[in-house]
């Protein structure tokens, strides 16, 4: 067995190990936690496989900003496992007639003959200095540039839309503008006033004399 | 390499191993030794600016203060809070400190001094670096203390929303170099005009935005609202003490350091001279990192804390559209004959 053999065996277990854990763990934070290791775990299982990029940026944007943004949501909710356990057993049964369908349904498709994984031959190793950034890009910005620039305007649209629906502007918050802030003048605020000034009084007779 | 020929035979088919270890431990102390020296920097720096003098009662001119503050934090007791998840309280402080060394694999010293030269480096240093906040998160959540909790749910919409401006200032750069590797990033920068050639000429707003950015990606001042002392006490850290406070501590300034370092290579030429004629060297980088470091003490002692929302709207509504624009401006200007770099 070879170093890579070997790695690739051990992240195997960790990943699954992760995902496991990631369904059977009672707190919703340990699970969300483990599904960031699957995260990193299945990053190196791509590194192995030569892809770099994908790899990275894996971690980049499933580790380093949605899993953090769902940690975030996670962590605010007031969880009361007891009643989550609530009713688990009378679940039980309709989960898993669905969880047959689903293994049925893999089992037809990946055991058919679309998916011959056994028939593909192995990925030839990358030469030294073969720069997995170049490809890509070449793919998506040459090759394939019109279906991608497709999918960007779609994606935008449809987060155009998704920030339409929930964008709700509360009428009452009081907020400045920090433009109209930074433009105010000392004029705005404050009016000098010329005035004469005043003869001092004639000395009162009321204070006690020195 | 021919001296370290009989060492090699010794160690036989570990040898790569050893040689790659050998190599971290010279990055790693190295490193500790500044981030020691860089609190002291702090402490002294923020003295004279507020017209005190700072420590000088520990050594010569208070020179062995942060190994007097180290051998304190290590003799203390580290307390895990009731009710804590102690797992979790203690694996905060690992996770922390773990991006802020591992990024340090590929920043190149000289040219070819570096850990690993790897192709797609800029990006393992953004993926790695955003594995930060959950040092943050963790410790916020596993200490079961309201402050805590606050300062972690702070830091982490803070830090999302700063990696997204950073991120944008970085495409420039990749669009001046055409490269992901930071070798290969400081290289292109080296042009006939000196300090005039590096990317901060052409990439002035984003050479700002970044540099804003990396205070606010390692939640210093002014944009320390995890923190807050005066508002959430201490922020995520409150509960901890002892050494797994100073792995805090240890993460927040190595990553300072980083940052000062990226900022050099990506848009201050790295270890190029800025003036020409005058060889290039090691000497050159440290010097701009150090001259990064200490705007970010500058900052700390000059400008009050910003107000949460303020910090939202500045990296979300003013940030990310002036590196947008600058990224078409740039794109453009790149295409006339007008482009002198």
């Amino acid at each position: 067995m070879s170093i890579a053999d070997a790695v690739f065996y051990g992240f195997a277990a960790i990943l699954l190990f992760a995902g496991l854990r990631v369904i059977t763990a009672r707190n919703p934070v340990h699970a969300a936690l483990y599904l960031v290791l699957a995260f990193v775990t299945a990053a190196g299982l791509w590194m192995l496989l030569e892809a770099e990029f994908l790899a990275i940026a894996l971690v980049l944007v499933y580790v380093g900003a949605v899993m953090v943004l769902f940690l975030f949501v996670v962590m605010m909710l007031d969880i009361n496992l007891d009643r989550m356990r609530e009713g688990y057993w009378d679940w039980l049964v309709p989960a898993l007639v669905v969880a047959g369908i689903m293994v049925v349904e893999m089992a037809v498709i990946l055991a058919g003959r679309y998916f011959r994984v056994e028939g593909l031959a192995p990925p030839a190793p990358k030469p030294d200095g073969f720069s997995n950034t170049d490809a890509l890009g070449r793919l998506l910005y040459v090759d394939y540039v019109y279906p991608f620039e497709l999918a960007s305007v779609l994606l935008l649209v449809a987060i155009v839309a998704a920030i339409a629906l929930t964008l709700r502007a509360r009428k009452d918050s009081r907020y400045v503008d920090p433009a109209v802030q930074v433009a105010v003048r000392r004029a705005d605020r404050v009016r000098l006033v010329a005035m004469v000034s005043e003869k001092p009084a004639a000395p009162a007779a009321e204070g006690p004399t020195s | 390499m021919e001296l370290l020929a009989p060492v090699e035979a010794f160690f036989g088919p570990a040898w790569p191993l050893v040689w790659s270890l050998a190599k971290i431990v010279a990055i790693v102390l190295p490193l500790m030794v500044s981030v020691a020296y860089l609190t002291f920097a702090e402490r002294k720096v923020i003295g004279y600016m507020q017209v005190r003098l700072g420590p000088n009662r520990v050594g010569p001119k208070g020179l062995l203060q942060p190994i007097a503050d180290a051998l304190k934090l290590m003799t203390k007791e580290i307390i895990v809070p009731t009710g804590a998840n102690p797992f979790l309280f203690v694996l905060a402080p690992v996770l922390s400190i773990m991006p802020a060394l591992a990024a340090w694999a590929v920043i190149p010293f000289e040219p070819d001094v570096v850990l690993a030269d790897v192709n797609a480096g800029l990006l393992y240093v953004m993926a790695i670096t955003s594995m930060g906040v959950y040092g943050v998160i963790i410790a916020g959540w596993a200490s079961n203390s309201k402050y805590a909790f606050l300062g972690s749910l702070r830091s982490a919409a803070q830090i999302v929303s700063y990696e997204i401006a950073m991120g944008f200032a970085l495409v420039g750069v990749l669009m001046m170099s055409h490269s992901l590797n930071l070798s290969e990033i400081v290289r292109r920068q080296d042009g006939s005009l000196g300090l005039l050639s590096w990317n901060w000429v052409p990439l002035f707003p984003m050479f700002l935005v970044y540099l804003i950015s990396g205070v606010a990606e390692t939640n210093r001042a002014p944009f320390d609202v995890a923190e807050g002392e005066s508002e959430i006490v201490a922020g995520f850290h409150v509960e901890y003490s002892g050494m797994a406070f100073a792995v805090f501590f240890l993460a927040e300034y190595a990553n300072m350091i980083l940052v000062s370092s990226l900022t050099a290579i990506m848009f201050l030429g790295g270890w190029l001279s800025p003036i020409p004629g005058l060889p290039s060297s090691f000497l050159w980088l440290l010097l701009k990192v150090a001259a990064v470091l200490f705007c970010f003490l500058w900052f700390r002692a000059t400008f009050p804390r910003y107000r949460y929302d303020q910090i939202m709207r500045l990296g979300w509504k003013v940030f990310i559209p002036v590196t947008l624009v600058w990224l078409l401006v740039i794109g453009g200007w790149m295409q006339t004959p007008l482009w002198p770099w």
